[in-house]
């Protein structure tokens, strides 16, 4: 435990992995996540640690199998077109089954799209940017608190079922300063068991090897299937959710990120308009508190996903929902912010006029 | 108790600075806060602005699109931010260097010479705290004393005479109360 500090979502971010144990970062510049590199460039050697600023997005990127392949707590970092070009590489660390940090400071897209922040990389984040079927453990921070806490979750996840971790937030959350503690106790990786699978020094042990391919026949499909019983495993035990004022709801928000800050603020007013709303707030992207959701529409009848992007996560809300109730959407896509305003009069128009089941904000 | 502020003014006026300063004394004095800076494609000379919140309760949104409180430090600022004051919130104007006058009714209006103020301190970089001064006077979201024992915990590197001239910005600020 520490006493609060001020800082900025992307420092926090951070210095919150380098408590998880970070030892290496690779990453190249791009706006808005430039703090992270900066911050670690003088962090990292502190603690004798490696920071190197790559070449580019796609050297950082391989750089980080490398340092995933020792075993080491590693991770890099970017900003939506960068992480694109990520994708080949995390293909890659997911089909040799390396655990890392990965974050996406997200801003408007597609394309080079804006600098401000956005929820445009829904569908790269947790459907799989690159090729082959894999899962990358996606967390959605919602305050700078939240930013400097979960590097901590993501490494023990991706280390305990051996696969990539990410931290999907916007660039607003990277910009922005709130005061922060740090919850988790520092740790230090000297004291960290070297996984069994580790590559390095192979004195005295038989022959590691780390890849993602196998051409004898068969080989491959059993590697997967292998693989796929972790991410059962993962589903079962990592959902986390947040939820509130969901007890007598009649109509629920969902929403992650700051379209859930700007929901709250919506919930509130909403209320004090005599309309009961609430909010659920998926903080594991994927896995996705499907199953949650189902439960929920079994006596929430209306359901308003707010984003920051043209409506990509109402799909797995849809597929938690599955037809047991109505789904709304309040969209907004380019880097526009939402107000608290505009949203609590979507909630208005659903609630008192029955209006539009589906809606993309002019 | 909810106070969502703007400050707005040339980049290299202390725009951001001002901002960070009052979410750490705000901080310091036990409240919830955000600061959000402007992060286009400013540099020196172009416009910067923040936006900050200091409240009792949890702070959903940081952008401040209706703010309480617009301080602008120039020109441009006025034409920007005034629109966007709620009704009844206070607009600090550096009358130094802002010429025009609002039009709107609605609001209250408090001029403080800050470019002024601050040369006579001996130092034109002390114009961002004579605002804050005058804020912090006039709204009671944060007191002069939070804010001057911010100084040194945002400002590692100040030597202890400059951390003192701030002070004695924030004070003169002060004196300028709304009638």
């Amino acid at each position: 435990m520490s006493e609060k500090k001020l800082m900025k979502g992307n420092e926090a971010l951070a210095e919150g992995a380098v408590r998880a144990g970070c030892r290496f970062f690779a990453g190249y510049p791009i706006t808005p996540q430039n703090e992270v590199p900066e911050y670690m460039s003088w962090r990292l050697p502190e603690t004798g640690g490696t920071f190197i600023q790559a070449e580019s997005e796609v050297s950082a990127i391989n750089m980080i199998y490398g340092a995933a392949a020792t075993g080491t707590r590693c991770m890099t970092s970017s900003s939506s077109p960068g992480v694109s070009l990520k994708q080949e590489g995390l293909s890659y660390c997911a089909g040799a089954d390396l655990p890392l940090l990965i974050s996406n400071i997200v801003r408007g897209g597609p394309g080079l799209g804006n600098i401000a922040g956005a929820q445009g990389d829904y569908w790269q984040a947790t459907r799989g940017g690159g090729h082959g079927d894999y899962r990358v453990f996606v967390m959605a921070p919602y305050s700078v608190s939240e930013m400097a806490n979960f590097p901590h979750k993501c490494y023990e996840t991706a280390f305990k079922y051996r696969l990539p971790s990410m931290i999907l937030a916007d660039g607003i959350l990277g910009q922005m300063m709130e005061p922060v503690e740090f919850k988790h106790p520092e740790i230090d990786p000297k004291n960290l068991k070297e996984p069994e699978w580790a590559i390095g020094v192979n004195k005295g042990r038989p022959k590691r090897m780390i890849g993602s391919y196998d051409l004898r026949e068969g080989m491959l499909e059993k590697m997967i299937l292998e693989r796929v019983k972790r991410y059962k495993e993962l589903e079962a035990a990592e959902i986390l959710y947040e939820e509130k004022m969901l007890d007598d709801a009649e109509i629920a928000l969902v929403a992650y990120g700051t379209s859930a800050r700007v929901s709250t603020a919506a919930v509130k007013a909403a209320r004090e308009k005599g309309i009961k709303a609430g909010l659920f707030r998926p903080i594991t992207l994927w896995p996705y508190p499907k199953a949650r959701l189902a439960e929920l529409a079994g006596r929430i009848k209306k359901f308003l996903v707010v984003e920051m992007s043209l409506g990509q996560m109402v799909d797995d809300v849809r597929l938690g929902i599955n037809g047991r109730a109505e789904t709304h959407l309040h969209a907004k896509p380019g880097g526009s912010v939402i107000t608290a305003e505009e949203v609590t009069a979507t909630i208005e128009n659903i609630v008192k006029k029955g209006a539009r089941k589906y809606a993309v904000v002019k | 108790m909810y106070q969502g502020i703007r400050i707005s003014g040339f980049g290299g006026q202390g725009v951001i600075s001002a901002g960070i300063l009052l979410a750490q004394a705000g901080m310091t004095e036990e409240k919830e806060v955000t600061f959000f800076p402007s992060y286009g494609a400013e540099m020196r000379g172009g416009t910067a602005n923040c936006s900050v919140v200091i409240s009792s309760d949890e702070v959903t949104t940081p952008i401040v699109s209706s703010p309480d409180t617009a301080i602008v430090l120039n020109e441009p600022s006025l034409a920007k931010f005034e629109p966007m004051v709620k009704p009844g919130g206070l607009l600090i104007i550096n009358s130094s260097l802002v010429n025009s006058k609002p039009a709107r009714q609605d609001i209250k209006v408090l001029y403080v010479p800050c470019n002024q103020i601050a040369g006579e301190l001996g130092n034109a970089k002390v114009m961002n705290m004579v605002a804050l001064g005058a804020f912090a006077a006039n709204t009671g979201a944060v007191s002069v004393e939070g804010i001057t024992k911010a100084l040194p915990k945002i400002f590692k590197k100040l030597k202890p005479e400059v951390i003192e001239l701030n002070a004695k910005a924030l004070k003169r600020g002060a004196e300028h109360k709304l009638n």
